[in-house]
């Protein structure tokens, strides 16, 4: 059997603040169409104790999460191996496990560690896949999240986005009076959670760049909103926009080049403008008198898909930005705002109103048919993972916000719930495919 | 315009608003007098005994229907209502007679909207506000606006009553 032997540095980490309380994640709706696998415990072969990180645990989270498998608990595993010579595959066949993955971690010099793992088919006793990933002890739960990409997408052909980040702003404090804001970046599974801006006033909209390196997002440290954008690794931040009135809900361009955010074109007027971030130039896309805001790009980047309630309520239109009158795009119910779309440009998730509750839908662009998610009451904020495969979002738990996310066909769905007491999550946003 | 304060009193208000000037909060802001003489140079711990002397601004006597800076609205809309009209109409009639006081109109909505469809919804408000006080006269330079949408709730509760008291324009009288 021969091992394809592959060298991935550890991702750096953000040198930001120490990391705070994690996220548990819980299954509010799953499927019985998940597909069982088996990771096994990785063997620790490094001198002194094993890390906090158990690199199989992360995976087997991750996998789980993706609704697509149900990885076993390992008390009920019949064997342990972490050697293929060890697997004995009848005792995964009469758990009736399709996939089983083991792995050992060993020393690599320099404090390094390398992480070997493999695949196999539980029918077949073949190997899928072989690889070994060098990583930092630091890095280990990172290097979990990537060899889960890299599993998942072995065994469904989609890439995974488990290595991806997410933005929130949290909220702490009381109603109305001495709330704090905080811009939080965090792993997609809500682990590793750093605060990279703070404020005694609201912020909102964070959006991220193609490139994950910068959030834009709006800021009323002044007492009026401002649009800002910030390296999160360097931590430098740099004002976009002050003008009178509204400076809201920024979106980068698929290219990076282009913001498109909601300034006021006159008193009470919000439109779509869209500022080239080399020169800062503006150029104004909407010219109703109605509130035209949540500006979302197409991923070819050459239409905006908006909110409107340029008919009477909120709709979702879609303009050209080469030009033409914008084209209303949904038609179901009285309120259908905050457009994403998702990264092959078929379907469009939205916060749909229905009897006053919010819910997160979804809508085939090919046959205009909308799907409902989510059963919450104040569910809203989607946005996509860069496969596409889930939508996160924010939910309503006990009265605070929390992170939750769905399958876009809305077969599994699962909270991210802070334990946090008193702290509300707001305002998700997932994060692109990240190059290391 | 010729509110008289005591300095003790003036004192008072200006440490308070010297001590939340990066959080003004619209319901218990402070109304700042703009004629006031400047602060006395009367030791902090009198301040406490200041108000029964004074004769307080009708932006802060209760009895008067200008200390009611709040102007409430039915879920999804910014038109006034009628039960507003006259709380209004009082505070145009002020800032028409002190044409150096400034104020700030801060919008705010329920959460049942996305956040940034409740900015501009709280923005429609604050401006429906705004314009209601221009046409009776009050001089544009004399108001700001400003929209939170959901943030700064009053009331965190998820029901009817906590709704209609978060769906709000707030008048905000500015220090000078």
């Amino acid at each position: 059997m021969t091992r394809k032997l592959v060298l991935i540095i550890g991702l750096a980490m953000l040198p930001l603040a120490a990391a705070r309380a994690t996220l548990e994640i819980t299954v509010t709706r799953g499927v019985n169409t998940a597909v069982p696998v088996a990771i096994v415990p990785f063997a620790w072969q490094v001198q002194g104790l094993a890390p906090a990180t158990d690199v199989a645990e992360v995976i087997s989270a991750d996998l789980t999460r993706s609704g697509h498998f149900s990885a076993i608990p390992v008390k009920s595993m019949l064997e342990k191996p972490t050697d293929a010579s060890a697997i004995n595959f009848t005792n995964w066949r009469i758990l009736a496990v399709n996939d089983l993955v083991i792995g050992r971690i060993k020393p690599a010099g320099s404090g390094n560690y390398q992480v070997e793992f493999q695949v196999f088919s539980v029918y077949t006793g073949q190997q899928l896949l072989g690889l070994s990933v060098l990583t930092t002890p630091q890095s280990l739960r990172w290097t979990a999240h990537k060899i889960s990409d890299l599993i998942y997408q072995k065994l469904t052909g989609q890439r995974g986005a488990f290595a991806t980040r997410i933005a929130y702003v949290e909220v702490s404090g009381k109603a109305g009076k001495d709330s704090h804001y905080a811009l939080v970046v965090a792993d997609s599974d809500g682990a590793n959670p750093q605060t990279v801006f703070d404020s005694n006033e609201p912020i909102m909209s964070p959006d991220w760049s193609p490139d994950g390196k910068y959030l834009a997002y709006v800021s009323f440290e002044d007492q009026h909103p401002a649009i800002y954008w910030q390296n999160i690794y360097t931590g430098r931040r740099e004002l976009l926009s002050e003008k009178p009135g509204l400076n809201s809900a920024p979106a980068f361009s698929p290219d990076g080049k282009y913001l498109a955010l909601v300034l006021s074109s006159s008193p009470g007027n919000p439109d779509i403008y869209v500022m080239d971030l080399s020169t800062h130039s503006l150029r104004r896309i909407t010219t109703s008198d109605a509130i035209d805001t949540e500006p979302e790009w197409s991923p070819d980047g050459r239409s905006l898909y908006f909110t409107s309630d340029r008919g009477g309520s909120p709709q979702i239109y879609k303009v050209n930005l080469s030009g033409g009158s914008p084209q209303r795009i949904t038609f179901d119910g009285t309120y259908n705002a905050r457009p994403r779309i998702s990264p092959d440009g078929q379907t469009l998730a939205m916060v749909h109103r229905d009897n006053g509750q919010l819910h997160i839908a979804v809508m085939n662009l090919n046959t205009g048919a909308l799907l409902t998610l989510t059963d919450g009451d104040l569910d809203k904020s989607p946005s996509f993972a860069p496969n596409g495969s889930m939508i996160i979002y924010e939910a309503d738990y006990r009265n605070q916000g929390v992170l939750a996310e769905v399958s876009v066909d809305g077969q599994v769905r699962e909270r991210l719930s802070e334990s946090q007491a008193g702290v509300s999550v707001h305002a998700p946003v997932w994060g692109p495919f990240l190059s290391q | 315009m010729k509110i008289l304060r005591s300095g003790l009193m003036l004192l008072a208000v200006a440490l308070f608003v010297a001590g939340c000037a990066k959080t003004v909060k619209p319901v218990t802001a402070p109304a700042v007098s703009t004629a006031a003489a400047p602060a006395s140079t009367a030791p902090m711990t009198s301040t406490a005994t200041a108000p029964t002397q004074a004769q307080i601004s009708p932006l802060d006597d209760p009895s008067n229907i200008l200390y009611k800076k709040v102007v409430y609205f039915d879920f999804d809309k910014s038109n006034i209502k009628p039960d507003f009209l006259d709380l209004l109409t009082a505070h145009a009639k002020y800032l028409i007679a002190n044409p150096n006081q400034k104020i700030r109109i801060e919008g705010y909505t329920d959460e049942r909207g996305t956040w940034e469809y409740n900015i501009a919804l709280g923005d429609r408000r604050a401006q429906s506000v705004r314009r209601f006080l221009l046409f009776q006269g009050v001089n544009p330079d004399q108001i700001s606006t400003v929209s939170f949408g959901e943030a700064h709730a009053v009331c965190n509760e998820h029901n009817e009553s906590c709704w209609s008291q978060n769906r709000r324009a707030v008048l905000v009288y500015l220090g000078q």
